[in-house]
């Protein structure tokens, strides 16, 4: 079983290997490619050819695309992801700087939306097709469609100029403690709830109302069990499994939200920084952020396969 | 799209033609009982009158600078009060669902049109194509829609048709692996077989009979498209990538505005934002209505 086990998991790998390389050449293809020019999109339309050719130079932009590909992701498995144009600095400091904010963030919301919406998924399910299940299937799929900024806007007018509960930037002081930190950021991670608790719990009460309807379930009930014993042992641990994958799956989404939501709160995390980047046309930067979101993405679904292999009884003896 | 391969599977010998028109008519009676419909689509045709014919309704005109009334708060005369540059915002409002509107709805035909020719090459022929195409699909699905469009809007720089073409793009792999999955259960049936004997070209078996049997799964994935089309559009107009000043659009009002709410302005900002979230909100209902009826 072990070897089997350790077969699926290099092939895994493999793949995610090749996604992470062929995104490579997406995003270095976005940015050097599809210009065509960088010098030129940096300057704008108007600039004088000379000071396009002088700049593309410098950057040594003038090579061919394949030579540019190579040296920059060569220096990438080196963990150099090259200088800002913005900053003169190198990209990387900013980007893990980036990364461990947007992380904070992300947990939270994570903490927050995963147990709420599992529960509105499972009580959804148990009273399918009454009142309950219809207020929480509608909530749930009118707030996952509305854009964050939308959201954040509303929550930003009612706690934090109305009620004046919490502050309307998410950039808490330096040293500040780890509470502090919560209070700042609780706005903010908020809008990521609101659009995630629909996915989630959507997908719980799709996985709960299936395994209700299954056939263990009703052996289960005809056996005698208590219907707590049966819904907790029987229907829930079977349900749940595709909930893993389904939360892992959104971290793609979730990073999306976060360039809307940080660049709203002022936040500086990676998604304040893609944005920025992109604003202020500094490509490697811009490359830097996105081919790490692209990458956390890539092992978060890999982390999910392998967390779903060990917890679903199917799999493991499928693959002994 | 189980229902209705269970449907077709169960009739193995008759052809499609004979149960087609029961069929669609029990649909559109499902489709007109269906509550969700009703409301998505009130809302939506709301919206979509005011994109219309909003520019002749609306009280005051949406792009008049008042630069002695800025930041007024609502009164008779302005109903939703005055932005920073003293505008009228209940016309803009209004008039704010013209382009995103206009731009949503170009960029999901485009997708849809794309995706199909998509889904139809790679169902039908299988193999090396399909492979590859799925592996494309998984890179795309790897970064946010909203990364990818920004990468894109950045090199080429912002303006509608960019937009246009960014969305379209973005979700040909998305509604091309929809179709796939339709095209596929549908290639083994008998009538592509009958096709094939008689001798028509893969062209017209694609397009002329295949295509009208997976329509019912291709309208449903353009309605929710249509949903996701008009929260990018707005997204990236909100982010300065998308709808460009001077346009009345939600998004950019929110994203020229929301610096002054600190001081108490709301309605500089609430207003379209109700009017986003009750467009999205709209149109949402009218795809899962028309996906309750289509697929049972």
């Amino acid at each position: 079983m072990g070897k089997a086990i350790g077969r699926f998991v290099l092939k895994r790998l493999g793949l995610a290997v090749l996604t992470l390389f062929l995104l490579s050449i997406v995003v270095f293809a976005g940015c050097m490619v599809l210009p065509g020019n960088v010098a030129r999109a940096i300057l704008g339309p108007f600039a004088d050819q000379r000071a396009v050719d002088a700049l593309n130079h410098q950057l040594g932009a003038d090579r061919p695309a394949l030579s540019l590909y190579w040296e920059w992701i060569t220096k990438l498995l080196h963990g150099d992801m090259g200088t800002s144009y913005t900053f003169r600095a190198p990209v990387a400091p900013f980007v893990r700087d980036a990364l461990v904010n947007s992380l904070k963030l992300a947990a939270l919301a994570f903490v927050i939306v995963v147990p709420l919406s599992i529960l509105g998924g499972i009580v959804a399910a148990l009273f399918a097709g009454r009142w309950p299940d219809k207020l929480i299937s509608l909530t749930s799929l009118s707030l996952t469609v509305i854009p964050e900024f939308v959201s954040s806007i509303a929550l930003l007018l009612i706690f934090a100029i109305w009620l004046r509960w919490l502050p309307l930037s998410a950039s808490f002081p330096a040293d500040a403690g780890a509470l502090t930190q919560i209070y700042y950021l609780l706005l903010p991670c908020l809008p990521l709830v609101i659009v995630l608790f629909g996915y989630f719990a959507r997908m719980t009460r799709a996985g709960v109302v299936e395994a209700m309807a299954s056939d263990y379930t009703r052996t289960a009930i005809l056996k005698g069990l208590p219907r707590r014993t049966v819904i907790i042992r029987h229907v829930l641990r079977n349900a749940l499994l595709p909930t893993i994958t389904v939360i892992a799956s959104q971290t793609s989404y979730l990073i999306g939200g976060l360039v809307v939501v940080e660049g709203l709160f002022r936040y500086q995390g990676i998604g304040s920084l893609i944005l920025t980047a992109a604003r202020g046309k500094d490509f490697p930067m811009l490359q830097g952020g996105i081919l790490t979101i692209g990458a956390l993405f890539i092992a978060a679904v890999l982390i999910a396969d392998l967390i779903f292999l060990l917890v679903n009884p199917r799999t493991r003896t499928s693959l002994r | 799209m189980t229902a209705q391969t269970t449907m077709l599977d169960a009739e193995p010998g008759s052809t499609p033609i004979v149960f087609e028109e029961p069929r669609i008519r029990s649909r559109w009676s499902l489709l007109f009982r269906s509550g969700t419909f009703w409301v998505g689509a009130i809302i939506t045709g709301f919206w979509a009158c005011c994109a219309i014919f909003g520019p002749w309704v609306v009280p005051l005109d949406p792009f008049a600078d008042d630069l002695m009334n800025t930041l007024g708060p609502p009164d008779a005369l302005h109903w939703f009060g005055t932005d920073q540059l003293g505008r009228d915002v209940f016309s803009r409002v209004i008039v704010g669902a013209r382009d995103i509107l206009t731009i949503a709805p170009l960029a999901t035909i485009v997708g849809t049109i794309c995706g199909t020719i998509v889904g139809l090459v790679t169902g039908y022929f299988g193999g090396i194509v399909d492979m590859l195409v799925s592996r494309v699909i998984e890179v795309m699905v790897a970064l946010p829609l909203i990364v990818v469009a920004l990468l894109v809007l950045v090199a080429l720089g912002p303006s509608t048709p960019a937009v246009i073409v960014v969305i379209g793009l973005v979700f040909t792999p998305l509604i091309g692996r929809t179709v796939r999955a339709a095209v596929q259960s549908e290639r083994d049936l008998d009538y592509v077989d009958a096709a094939q004997i008689r001798g028509e070209n893969a062209l017209h078996i694609m397009f002329v009979e295949i295509l009208p049997n997976v329509l019912p799964p291709i309208l449903v994935e353009m309605t929710v498209r249509l949903g996701y089309a008009i929260f990018f559009v707005a997204s990236l107009s909100f982010l300065g990538f998308g709808i460009q000043p001077p346009s009345p659009d939600w998004g950019l009002a929110i994203s020229e505005n929301y610096g002054v709410i600190a001081g108490g302005y709301w309605w500089t900002v609430a207003f379209a934002a109700g009017a986003t979230g009750s467009l999205v909100v709209g149109v949402n209902l009218l795809a899962e209505g028309i996906h309750g009826a289509l697929t049972g």
